[in-house]
């Protein structure tokens, strides 16, 4: 690799993590905004035009805290928890593949930090690792809550990255690949996007991709009625800050995680007439350099709109009990999950890409019959 | 006793495989939810826009003068005695030859003091008053202080200003309650 080359991955590394930081820093922005107009509030509007110097007040307010560690805790393992919560959030990043590829002279340099043809394993890991910063944190708080909270973390983690790993193996299946680029090459056209392919993969995938991310309806590790503040309670300043602002990367990677399996990643409809209208028009480096950066813009609205999903539904929907979030994980997803991945691999025996829609049609099916058997609510009249 | 016509009857009963799915509930939320979202939101921007509180509402106060602007209060202590959170304070005095055109009646309140903290702002002070001379404002509030010291107002800050005069009802359409002595321009 000769240096030009190098020196624009370092610009590309650089402009990702950047980028990673931008996003997280205006996503608790963007929180308190969608949660206030959810609720008929305006939310914040004081700080800048429409208060958006609210992070940075945040920041400020953050670093100006006192920065308490109990006497009682492992003071080492106290200060790694957020650092690692921190840069196993940051890490995933790196094998996302943001847009096509810049030309320029004779080089093509993919737009990723790093293209590895394990790419789904290398997510799939660092994922895992973020477990730790949660349990080192709560368990060097030498609180009990906290220690609860990480615990519950960590088995609610641990629960649902089974069911996320089997949804993902029938995409796996069906592209042949680990690699996330040729996860997402393989979505080219915009019905095979894996969404029509893997519509129940994709529910359970979400719904796994919420729990991981520790968000509203599973957000039971910092559940406040039950444990205070969970594996956090203990802490202050920017190490609060650290795991607050890891859950927010955490939501960015997720979410551009979940486009690029599910969505087509960088892929629009149309994509190859409007790449081809402009390398005539503009020539062949011009042309596609502005057909990449298309694609980069396209690629960052999927993921706005699932960074705004997970707000979205974080407003709607209450937090589950444990024993329903347990229940739900390994007896109802776990099941569904490998179901599907049976039903995958039938249909590829036959070369036929939409047999999942099987499985729907018959869960919508009894679905309908159950709601007809069921026994109707009797309107019973009230006392008077 | 049946209290609205919302309540709804609990019920037992085992749950459809469609509300075991939470699917269908879920976007149903979400739905409303985002209904919500695009919605007209019914905050006012407080500092920066005010809304009218309507012609009784009770806020600074005011030692009203009389057409001539000579002061109305008699120092009679009436609104002392009303006042259950004994906010008000006076001194009396003889009005002097020559004060004429100052005070309306021999005697004058020489100090009026109204103790903003202790205040609540009930308006027995206004009731009480037999002399029309004492007003809680529908358009201006008592600003926050930071000080102890800002907060017992003397006659310096209650009593009324001849160039700039106390109006209760600016608008004629609005109406005070036939109770109250009303405060129009003529009745000043």
């Amino acid at each position: 690799m000769d240096l030009t080359v190098l020196l624009v991955k370092g610009i590309i590394i650089l402009v990702i993590f950047g980028i990673t930081l931008l996003i997280a820093t205006y996503s608790t922005y963007a929180e308190r905004k969608v949660a206030a107009f959810l609720q008929d509030r305006l939310g914040p509007n004081r700080a800048g035009p429409w208060g958006l110097l609210q992070p940075i007040a945040d920041a400020g307010k953050m670093f100006f805290k006192e920065d308490f560690i109990p006497s009682q805790a492992s003071k080492w393992l106290f200060i790694l928890g957020p650092c690692l919560a921190m840069l196993t959030a940051l890490m995933a990043s790196a094998v996302i593949p943001f847009g096509d590829s810049i030309r320029f002279d004779n080089y093509s340099i993919p737009l990723q930090a790093i293209e590895i043809n394990i790419g789904v394993l290398y997510i799939f890991g660092v994922v895992s690792l973020g477990v730790y910063g949660v349990m080192v944190g709560g368990w060097a708080s030498n609180n009990k809550f906290s220690l609860l909270g990480a615990i519950r973390a960590a088995s609610q983690n641990i629960s649902y990255e089974i069911a996320l790993g089997l949804s993902m193996i029938a995409i796996l299946m069906m592209t042949g690949s680990l690699s996330v680029r040729a996860i997402v090459d393989q979505q080219a056209s915009f019905f095979e996007w894996n969404i029509f392919t893997q519509p129940l993969g994709f529910v359970i995938f979400l719904t796994c991709a919420f729990a991981e991310c520790n968000r509203t309806p599973f957000d039971l590790p910092e559940c406040e009625t039950e444990l205070i503040g969970g594996y956090h309670t203990e802490y202050s300043s920017m190490k609060l800050g650290f795991y607050l602002f890891a859950e927010y990367i955490n939501m960015f990677v997720s979410s551009a995680f979940i486009s690029a399996l599910y969505f087509g990643g960088f892929h629009y409809p149309f994509m190859n007439e409007v790449g081809n209208a402009l390398e005539k028009s503009m020539g062949a480096i011009t042309g596609h350099n502005i057909a990449t950066a298309i694609g980069f813009v396209v690629f960052f609205g999927k993921i706005f709109f699932f960074i705004f999903f997970f707000m979205w539904v974080r407003w709607t929907l209450p937090r589950f009990r444990y024993d329903q979030l347990m229940n739900l994980g390994w007896k109802t997803l776990i099941p569904l999950s490998i179901l599907n991945v049976v039903i995958t691999g039938a249909g590829l025996l036959y070369n036929f890409k939409y047999s999942t829609w099987a499985i729907v049609i018959v869960m919508v099916l009894m679905v309908v019959v159950s709601g007809a058997r069921a026994p109707k609510r009797e309107a019973i009249p009230q006392q008077v | 006793m049946q209290l609205t016509n919302r309540s709804k009857q609990v019920s037992n009963k085992e749950m459809t495989l469609a509300e075991k799915m939470y699917l269908p509930a879920i976007v149903g939320g979400l739905a409303i939810t985002i209904s919500h979202f695009f919605r007209k939101k019914p905050t006012i921007q407080y500092p920066e826009v005010k809304k009218y509180l309507g012609p009784i509402y009770r806020g600074h106060h005011i030692l009203k003068r009389d057409e001539q602007g000579r002061e109305r209060c008699t120092a009679c202590g009436l609104c002392a005695v009303a006042c259950p959170a004994e906010a008000i304070s006076m001194v009396a005095a003889e009005r002097k030859k020559g004060e004429e055109n100052l005070y309306r009646e021999e005697k004058y309140a020489a100090v009026y003091e109204i103790n903003m903290l202790r205040c609540i702002f009930c308006g027995l002070c206004e009731e009480a008053c037999p002399k029309q001379a004492v007003y809680l404002r529908h358009d201006l509030m008592v600003p926050v202080f930071q000080e102890r010291d800002e907060v017992i107002y003397g006659k310096d800050r209650l009593v009324e200003n001849m160039n700039d005069r106390y109006i209760r009802v600016a608008n004629s359409e609005v109406q005070t309650t036939p109770t109250e002595p009303s405060l129009t321009r003529a009745a000043t």
